[in-house]
């Protein structure tokens, strides 16, 4: 009897979760190939594929033709690879700090980081435009990379620490002894480390490539616009050039779609050990 | 490390460029939202000047700032519960039959496939959705996003539809983590299918599931983008998906017939605060210790 329950449990959970897959994958497939139609192409037959009638790329072209989308493209990178890089670094130093010297304020230190998690920066944000415009960096992308490092890391210095922790004692004692200073003996145990920093990477990425909230209100200007703020004020202004309009949509979601599915690995354990921890 | 004076040199040393950054930009402008909320700072002649509890009084009694008010509360708890109606069951189902053993090598590709979603910006999804339902695609007839009864339920299952991903990975962990003993003693004792899962696995993921209820209520009380994407700063129709994030949005940044009030934002904002704070502190005083002593 069991090879066939098992095969029908089997059976069963296949359908169900191809199910799941069709309704994620299928309204963004359906939007990746009505961008490559006519307008007419678009309305007549919104779930066919282009054919020879239909196929067209003049949405691409008059979306590169505005060039702001490449200057969209280069702030989001600037922003992302910037805020990644520094939440990287300093989440790297505090956490291994934390771990490292136990002396009676650490866990008070940690708690202070790890409370963090919960807290939404956003309801601060009448107070940061204050300080922007006080240092006077009120739309520029530093702002924005400031903000959103003092986002992520609250959840990366958790993370970098529970990695941290499976760092044996012993390799971090020899280094000492073999007379290592304290920056050496980090740097001896990063390569321990890497998924850890591979994690804190790749969950730093999306919230902040995708964030509607402060390019609206701390870098609004044309020259400073993220991505997603350009696609949003895009939909906004032209309503009526479909194949225009799908081709931004599609040019804004496929890098973050490969990426991601690259290091989904990374995403989806940094994701499960900051937060569960 | 044994001398403590070291210790403390080199934690100040690696500490302090991640602190500088939290507490400038994370720490300090959620207190001074509070202490902001107590000032008027629109005579700018006069500074500004303490005025106690004023701006809240002001929040709660004026007519028209008081119905939006409670009219975005409204809206918000019914944007959360929609999340924690149909998201989280869901993403549990998920999760279940992501580790119900059977699947073998294409659990990853599941896994991956039905996350995808979560990784598109808002304006997207909104966008998306929009196109899907407008009756100029034929798909639905009726204006969901134009009907006051409909929008908010509709918008709440574009965002549900965007982060399923997220339980489903945090509960498919969580599932992944029960020490496989405990399930063959379980199988040994008689235990099958739905039963192994709700009496024996449940149970032990419990925390875990407490924990994404939690975050499901701060992000959706702190929500803005999909709102903001779809229907703007005043959304409509007649404010029937106006939420908190909206309305902290319009008061602080004003918005076509209104003035932009930066204390009586941060009056906002200090609200939202305290609504999320109260419940996150009860849930981690209160409930999350007696979901503990199941913890192994």
């Amino acid at each position: 009897m069991s090879t066939q329950t098992n095969r029908l449990h089997s059976t069963v959970t296949h359908a169900l979760l191809l199910v799941f897959v069709v309704l994620a994958i299928g309204p963004i497939l359906v939007v990746i190939m009505n961008s490559f139609k006519t307008t007419e192409g678009i309305f007549s037959g919104p779930f066919l594929p282009p054919n020879a009638d239909t196929f067209n790329l003049a949405g691409y072209e008059n979306v590169f033709k505005r060039g702001e989308f490449f200057l969209n493209y280069q702030n989001s990178l600037i922003v992302t690879l910037a805020t990644v890089v520094v939440t990287i670094v300093f989440a790297t130093l505090a956490a291994y700090a934390l771990t490292e010297y136990k002396v009676r304020i650490t866990p008070l230190l940690s708690g202070f980081f790890i409370i963090g998690i919960m807290l939404p920066i956003r309801l601060g944000t009448v107070p940061i435009l204050q300080t922007m415009i006080s240092w006077g960096i009120i739309d520029t992308l530093l702002a924005l990379v400031l903000v959103y490092t003092a986002m992520s890391l609250p959840l990366a210095v958790a993370l970098m620490m529970t990695y941290f922790r499976s760092v044996p004692n012993e390799l971090k004692e020899a280094a000492r002894v073999d007379g290592a200073g304290e920056f050496r003996t980090l740097g001896i145990t990063l390569p321990l480390v890497r998924p850890g920093l591979a994690a804190v990477a790749s969950i730093t990425m999306l919230p902040v490539w995708n964030d509607l909230w402060f390019p609206l209100i701390l870098a609004p200007s044309r020259e400073n616009q993220t991505v997603t703020l350009g696609v949003q004020q895009f939909v906004g202004q032209f309503q009526s050039d479909y194949p225009a309009l799908l081709a931004a949509l599609t040019l804004g979601a496929v890098p973050l779609i490969v990426l991601f599915t690259v290091f989904s690995r990374q995403f989806i354990q940094g994701l499960s050990a900051g937060y569960g921890k | 490390m044994k001398r403590t004076a070291t210790s403390y040199r080199y934690l100040a040393l690696f500490v302090l460029p991640a602190l500088a950054v939290y507490v400038l930009f994370s720490v300090y402008p959620l207190i001074s939202s509070v202490f902001l909320s107590f000032f008027d700072s629109d005579d700018k002649a006069a500074g500004q000047q303490f005025i106690g509890f004023d701006n809240y009084v002001y929040l709660f009694t004026n007519p028209t700032t008081s119905e939006r008010f409670w009219n975005a509360l409204g809206n918000n708890v019914e944007f959360f519960l929609i999340h924690l109606l149909v998201e989280l069951p869901i993403g549990l189902l998920m999760a279940a039959l992501l580790t119900s053993g059977v699947l073998r090598k294409s659990t990853g590709a599941y896994r991956t496939l039905l996350f995808i979603p979560a990784t598109l910006s808002v304006v997207i999804v909104g966008f998306i959705w929009r196109l899907l339902i407008s009756p100029l695609w034929g798909v639905v007839d009726f204006p969901l996003l134009g009907n006051e009864l409909t929008a908010l339920p509709t918008i709440s299952l574009m965002s549900v539809w965007q982060y399923i991903g997220i339980p489903m990975i945090f509960l498919y962990t969580a599932l992944l983590a029960i020490p496989h003993d405990i399930l063959e003693a379980a199988k040994i004792d008689g235990a099958r299918g739905w039963t192994t899962f709700w009496k024996i696995k449940f149970p032990l993921i419990a925390p875990q599931f407490g924990l994404i209820v939690i975050l499901t209520y701060i992000w959706t009380f702190n929500g803005f983008d999909i709102i903001y994407a779809l229907n703007g700063s005043a959304p409509g129709p007649n404010y029937s998906t106006d939420i908190l994030g909206t309305l902290f949005y319009r008061t602080f940044f004003g918005s076509s017939g209104q003035v932009a009030n930066l204390d009586l934002g941060a009056t906002v904002a200090t609200v939202i605060f305290f609504i999320i704070l109260v419940v996150t502190a009860v849930y981690f005083f209160v409930l999350q210790r007696r979901l503990k002593t199941y913890e192994l």
